[in-house]
């Protein structure tokens, strides 16, 4: 057993310094953001409490709600078929030939580059090179420009949403589909199963974390999601393709409306824990008890 | 045997075509970063007639590249291996004392780590910036701020694998006559090498690609990272297609040339880290 003294000393020595850091960087604004909700905060000063009516007004606000239910369509667009994809490029990157793990590279590629830089190249391609393409060939889907209007730029959002998240979760998918014991697999083989019907009974229920996970953490991207807004469609056309994210960062910083602005940010917060709890307590029934 | 190696290979053609179509636009920007601006527009998928390499040295000149790149890889360098050095530090202590306030502290970084930047920005812009503290824009403060958001996560990743670590190792070198930092560094650290490497990767990849936090922390033009140059050099040129282009194969170079050399220990360090 160690001494209340040593105890100290060892706090010192290891926790003080990061500790402090993570209370100075994260707890403070978090706390203090939750503070200004309550008052009129306009960046410098708060000269009085304002009660509840931060809150009223975001309720209120058509801006707000627009860009929430944007939001809220873009998550769940993005959270099926990302997982839908990702899970079939799993199985098919697994089948047993050489030359899978080009393919997996290929798949993968997009995550390692930034949002940002991802929307510019989807820029160019919906604006600039498809429309051309579209014409040259007589195939009709790119023709127009998809981020010109509104029903198309949400699925434009979608697809290059897909496109760089597919990757990372078909590698969590491949992880755990390695990790499926081959005595079960074997004994269902001599039990007469079909490719599908192993895949349906075994392998997913055994795999359950891995949804769990993966599902959690496109939940979260999703509604995060930040720099591929801003470069690819910048919220427009006029506002309507705005995520929560990019509009709570104009109300604040473009429009200097600080304490409504940070009002909106802790509903998104409380909207990404509710969602994020929820999302864990259901898929963690459907993990097999081992 | 022989029908289950035929649709193996019918599938094996499918994911080709889809691998395709994922590499379709790194091929376009590749494709058309050589080529000149009326070109680009009219004819993209063609091979170019004329190549125009100056795309090149005309982007590399006018986003500032090379400063670009530097002050990326000395943020993402400087602030990885702060989060290195803090987190096992503070997970090993987490990990060996039993009390209440460790529970407790444990639990709060384990919950912290769903509170979206967001949420924080606002707050945190007027906490630091020239209304507040007004601390420089500059590495050493960036990469404060990323040891505060990424400790979290770097802390809960080395926590379980020390756990593991039994104690009669720290028992054995206290009775050698080792300090407390002593054993750390000398026995403790030097065992941490699978989760060092993770937590190195998936924090270099964050810090590499993030947009939102240097957008508010790097004001002065010298000090921006390549994400942040890129972005406001396609915005001045997308007259200029080609030009454009240039810039964006430029700004991905780097960690994709990063990605072919530490392949193995990148896709290892993803798996790993999304065990949570």
């Amino acid at each position: 057993m160690r001494t209340r003294r040593q105890e100290i000393r060892r706090f010192l020595v290891f926790a003080l310094v990061p500790l402090a850091i993570f209370t100075l960087v994260l707890v403070v604004p978090f706390t203090r953001g939750i503070y200004f909700t309550f008052t009129d905060w306009n960046g410098f000063d708060v000269t009085q409490f304002v009660g509840l009516d931060n809150y009223i007004a975001a309720f209120q606000n058509e801006d707000f709600w627009g860009s929430m239910l944007f939001t809220a369509g873009y998550v769940v667009a993005s959270l099926i078929l990302v997982n839908v994809v990702a899970f079939g490029l799993a199985l098919l990157v697994t089948i047993p030939l050489r030359g899978v793990n080009v393919l997996r590279t290929a798949f993968f590629l997009p995550n390692l580059i930034g949002g940002v830089i991802l929307g510019l190249i989807w820029q160019f391609l919906f604006g600039q090179a498809l429309p051309t393409i579209a014409e040259a060939t007589g195939i009709p889907v790119f023709a127009e420009n998809w981020l010109l209007d509104t029903t198309t730029a949400f699925w434009a959002m979608v697809i290059v949403t897909v496109w760089q998240m597919s990757g990372y979760m078909m590698i969590i998918y491949v992880t755990a589909l390695m990790s499926i014991e081959q005595e079960a697999l074997e004994a269902s083989l001599i039990d007469g199963t079909n490719g599908l019907q192993r895949l349906v009974f075994i392998k997913l229920p055994l795999m359950a974390q891995a949804f769990t996970i993966s599902l959690f953490l496109t939940l979260r991207n999703a509604f995060m999601a930040f720099d591929l807004n801003l470069s690819l469609t910048g919220g427009n056309p006029y506002g309507t393709t705005e995520l929560i994210s990019l509009q709570v960062f104009r109300e604040a910083f473009s429009f200097g409306n600080f304490s409504s602005g940070q009002t909106q940010a802790v509903l998104m917060f409380v909207v990404i824990a509710i969602a994020a709890l929820a999302q864990v307590a259901i898929s963690k029934r459907f993990e097999v008890q081992r | 045997m022989k029908r289950t190696h035929r649709i193996n290979i019918f599938f094996f053609i499918f994911a080709s075509v889809l691998a395709v179509l994922y590499a379709f636009p790194f091929a376009m920007v590749l494709l058309n970063s050589v080529k000149d601006k009326r070109e680009v527009r009219n004819e993209p998928l063609a091979w170019p007639t004329e190549w125009k390499w100056d795309n090149f040295t005309e982007a590399i000149d006018r986003m500032d590249y090379w400063q670009a790149l530097g002050n990326s890889l000395i943020i993402t360098v400087l602030s990885v291996t702060a989060i290195i050095i803090t987190s096992s530090m503070l997970a090993y202590y987490l990990a060996r004392s039993k009390t209440k306030f460790s529970a407790a502290t444990f639990l709060i970084l384990v919950a912290s780590m769903i509170v979206p930047f967001q949420a924080l920005m606002i707050p945190f812009v007027g906490l630091f910036g020239e209304r507040g503290l007004g601390l420089p824009g500059n590495q050493f403060t960036i990469a404060f701020f990323y040891v505060g958001f990424g400790v979290a996560l770097s802390t809960f990743l080395y926590h379980g694998f020390i756990s593991n670590i039994p104690y009669e190792l720290d028992e054995a070198a206290g009775m050698d006559g080792a300090s407390a930092f002593r054993t750390y560094r000398s026995i403790i650290f030097p065992m941490l090498g699978p989760v060092t490497a993770t937590v190195a990767i998936i924090n270099a990849l964050w810090i590499w690609n993030d947009f939102l936090l240097p957008s508010v922390v790097l004001l002065e033009n010298d000090q921006k990272t390549l994400p942040l140059r890129t972005f406001v050099f396609y915005g001045n040129y997308t007259s200029d297609y080609g030009l454009a282009m240039a810039g964006l194969l430029i700004s991905i170079l780097p960690i994709v040339i990063f990605y072919f050399a530490m392949q193995k220990r990148i896709i290892a360090g993803i798996s790993a880290g999304a065990v949570k």
